[in-house]
C-alpha cells in the first residue's frame, strides 16, 4: 500500500525540479533530524568497519565454556551469549555484515528494478502491460517465504548467494516506481526531439531519461536500504540469513527466542534490537529528506 | 464493471500458472523427492534408480508437472517425510489456527486504522495528527519481529498478563466457554503485534486520501449547502475515502502471511507459518511445498477479490 502512495506522490510531481547534489545537501542541512541521522550513519559505518578490522573475528566467535551468559562487565562490555562469546564484538561484526548485505542487495535489486522499470515505462503499450503483469505477480507472492526456501536449498550457501536470493525477490517495488515516472518522462519534448534526431531507444533510455530521473532513483534506493536491513535481520532472526558462523544483528536477536534469554538476559538482544531500529530510522530520515529535496513542491522555501 | 471483472479474472489465470510453475521448480530443486517423498535415501543407488523409474521421476518435467498439478487440484500434497502422515491432514490443523490469527489481526487493523486515519486526516497538522503521524513513521520503520519480541517481553513475561506460547490452555473441552476464552487470550498478543505494525499503511492511506478529498468541489458544495461538519465527514468523505478501505484486506494477505511467519514463531503459536519454519528446519519438503503453494494461492486470490470489491465500491478504479 505504501508503494501506491509513493507512486501517487510521484505522479503529482509533473514539473521538473532542478536536481543536483547541492539541493540534497541544502535540504539535509536544514532538516536537523536528517543531519543527525546522516552523521550517525557515517560515524557508525566508519566505526563498525574500522573496529571490525582490529577485532579478531575468530576470537569473537570462539566458544568459551567458562564464560557462558556473563552479564556485562569490564571484560565483556555487553556480556556473553550461550557459547561464552562476546556480545559487543558480535554486535560490531553483525552491524558490519547487516550493513554490507543491505547495501549490496539494495544496489543489485535497484539495478534490476531500474532497468526493468525504465524499459517498461519508456516503451509503454503492450510491452509495459506484459512487464507490469510480471511485476504484479511477484509483488503479490509471499516473498519472504520463497526467499527462505531458496536459502535452504541453494547449494554452496554463502553471503553472496544469500544476497542474490534476496535480490531475486525484492526488485519489484523500485521497478514499479521507476516505470510510472518513465511513463511521464517519455511524453516530454526532449525525448520526442531526440527521437526525431535519430537517437536509438537505448541511447535515449540510458543517457537521457535515466539521468533525468536520478533523484527518484537515489531517494528510492535510500528508502529501500532501510527496508532491506530490516528484511535481512528478519531472515537472520529466523535462522535463514547469514551462514552459521557469521553473526548478524538478526542472529543476536534470534537468541531471544529462548524464553530465559528474552526474560532475563537483556544484554544479548536489546542492544541489537535498538541498533536495528535506530539504523533503519536513520536511513529513513535521510531518505525522507532526500525525497523532499527531490520534490520542488515539498522543498522548503530558502 | 463486468468488463473489468472479466479482464481481472483473465489476468489471474497466468498468475496461477506461474505460481504453480515456480513452486514446482522450487520443489524439484529440493534434495530428495519433495513430490511423493516415497524414496528411502538409505537404499542403494540401483534401488533408488529403480524406485525413481517406478515413481515416474525420470519422466520429462512437464509430465511430472502435470501429475503434480492434478494431484494438488484433488487436494493431494503427498506425505510428510517427518510425520508419515498426509500433508493435507497436517496442514489442516494448523490452517485453522492461522485463519483465526489473520481474522483477528484484520479486525484490529480496521478497528485501529480507520479511526486513526480519519482523525489524522480531519485534523491534519494539529497535535493529534502529529502524534499519529509520528506513530506511523516509527511503525513503518519497525520490523515486525522486533515489535513482537518487545510485546512478548513486556506483556507476556514482565507483566505476565498473557500466555507466552501455544494456542489454547491444555485440558479444556473444545467448544466450551473457557476454551474459547483461552483461545482468544492466546490470540490477543500475536494478533495485536501484527495489527499495530500492519495498520500503518491503512492510516497513511486514509490520511492522505481524506486531506485530498476535503478540498474537492463536492465537499465545498456540501459545506456551502450548510451541512454540519459531522455530516460532511460521516456521509460525504466517508463514502468517498473510507469505503475503498473495505476492499484492502485482500491486499493485506501478503503482509499477514509474512507477519504470521514471524509472529507465530515468536509466540510459538501452532499455525501455518510455524509449521513452515518447523518443516524447513527438519527438511520436510513436501510440507514446505504445500504451505508455500497455499500461501501463494491465498495472496493471489486475495488480490483478485480486493480488486473486484474495489471496482464495485469505487467506480474510479474501473476507468483506469
Amino acid at each position: 500500500m505504501s508503494n501506491q502512495q509513493t507512486e501517487k506522490v510521484i505522479e503529482q510531481k509533473v514539473e521538473k525540479s532542478p536536481s543536483g547534489l547541492s539541493i540534497f545537501w541544502k535540504e539535509i542541512l536544514r532538516d536537523k533530524l536528517a543531519l543527525v541521522s546522516l552523521l550517525f550513519l557515517v560515524l557508525t559505518t566508519i566505526a563498525v568497519f574500522g573496529v571490525s578490522i582490529l577485532l579478531d573475528k575468530d576470537e569473537i566467535v570462539r566458544v568459551d565454556p567458562f564464560a557462558i551468559y556473563e552479564p556485562p562487565s569490564e571484560l565483556f562490555l555487553l556480556g556473553t551469549d550461550q557459547g561464552g562469546r562476546d556480545i559487543f564484538g558480535q554486535l560490531i561484526i553483525g552491524t558490519r555484515n547487516s550493513l554490507s548485505v543491505g547495501i549490496l542487495v539494495t544496489i543489485m535489486s535497484g539495478f534490476i528494478g531500474i532497468v526493468f522499470g525504465v524499459v517498461s515505462g519508456y516503451f509503454g503499450g503492450h510491452v509495459d502491460n506484459v512487464m507490469m503483469r510480471i511485476v504484479d505477480f511477484f509483488m503479490v507472492l509471499p516473498n519472504i517465504m520463497i526467499i527462505i526456501v531458496f536459502v535452504t536449498i541453494v547449494p554452496k550457501y554463502s553471503v553472496m548467494t544469500f544476497s542474490l536470493v534476496m535480490t531475486a525477490f525484492l526488485w519489484m517495488g523500485i521497478a514499479r516506481l521507476i516505470r510510472s515516472r518513465a511513463l511521464q518522462e517519455k511524453e516530454l519534448d526532449y525525448v520526442q526531439a531526440s527521437r526525431t534526431l535519430g537517437s536509438s531507444h537505448m541511447k535515449i533510455i540510458f543517457t537521457q531519461v535515466l539521468p533525468n530521473i536520478m533523484s527518484l532513483i537515489v531517494v528510492t534506493m535510500t528508502l529501500n536500504l532501510a527496508a532491506n536491513i530490516g528484511i535481512e535481520s528478519g531472515l537472520s532472526f529466523l535462522g535463514f540469513g547469514f551462514p552459521q558462523d557469521t553473526p548478524s544483528l538478526g542472529t543476536l536477536l534470534s537468541y531471544a527466542t529462548n524464553p530465559t534469554t528474552l526474560e532475563q538476559r537483556w544484554w544479548i538482544w536489546v542492544p541489537a534490537a535498538i541498533l536495528i531500529l535506530v539504523l533503519m530510522l536513520a536511513v529513513r530520515n535521510v531518505g525522507e529528506a532526500l525525497k523532499r529535496a527531490a520534490d520542488a513542491r515539498q522543498r522548503r522555501a530558502s | 464493471m463486468w468488463k473489468f471483472i472479466v479482464r481481472r479474472l483473465i489476468i489471474t489465470l497466468p498468475q496461477l500458472l506461474l505460481l504453480s510453475l515456480l513452486v514446482f521448480f522450487m520443489a524439484s530443486l529440493m534434495p530428495g523427492d519433495a513430490f511423493t517423498s516415497q524414496i528411502d535415501p538409505s537404499l542403494s543407488q540401483d534401488a533408488i534408480e529403480e524406485q525413481r523409474e517406478r515413481l515416474g521421476l525420470n519422466d520429462p518435467w512437464y509430465q511430472q508437472y502435470g501429475r503434480w498439478v492434478s494431484g494438488v487440484a484433488e487436494g493431494d500434497f503427498g506425505t510428510s517425510t517427518a510425520h508419515y502422515r498426509p500433508v493435507t491432514d497436517l496442514i489442516w490443523e494448523r490452517m485453522i489456527n492461522t485463519i483465526w490469527l489473520s481474522l483477528l489481526s484484520v479486525i484490529f487493523i480496521y478497528a485501529i486504522g480507520i479511526p486513526l486515519g480519519i482523525i489524522s486526516g480531519r485534523w491534519n497538522d494539529r497535535l493529534v495528527d502529529q502524534i499519529i503521524t509520528g506513530y506511523t513513521y516509527l511503525g513503518f520503520a519497525t520490523p515486525i519481529f522486533i515489535f513482537a519480541l518487545v510485546v512478548l517481553f513486556f506483556f507476556g513475561f514482565t507483566l505476565g498478563w498473557f500466555p507466552t506460547g501455544g494456542s489454547v490452555a491444555s485440558g479444556l473441552e473444545p467448544g466450551s466457554f473457557e476454551y474459547i476464552v483461552s483461545k482468544l487470550h492466546h490470540l490477543l498478543l500475536p494478533a495485536l503485534s501484527i495489527a499495530l505494525i500492519g495498520v500503518v499503511g491503512t492510516v497513511q492511506y486514509l490520511r492522505s486520501e481524506i486531506i485530498d478529498t476535503k478540498q474537492k468541489d463536492f465537499i465545498i458544495t456540501a459545506r456551502a449547502k450548510g451541512a454540519p461538519e459531522s455530516r460532511v465527514y460521516n456521509r460525504h468523505i466517508f463514502r468517498n475515502s473510507v469505503l475503498p478501505i473495505a476492499a484492502f484486506f485482500g491486499y493485506e494477505i501478503t503482509m499477514l502471511i509474512t507477519g504470521s511467519v514471524f509472529v507465530e514463531q515468536i509466540f510459538s503459536y501452532p499455525g501455518m507459518g510455524n509449521l513452515f519454519i518447523e518443516s524447513i528446519l527438519i527438511r520436510d519438503f513436501p510440507v514446505v511445498t504445500a504451505v508455500v503453494l497455499l500461501f501463494g494461492l491465498a495472496a493471489i486470490l486475495g488480490a483478485l477479490l480486493s480488486d473486484i470489491i474495489l471496482s464495485i465500491v469505487d467506480p474510479r478504479i474501473r476507468i483506469k
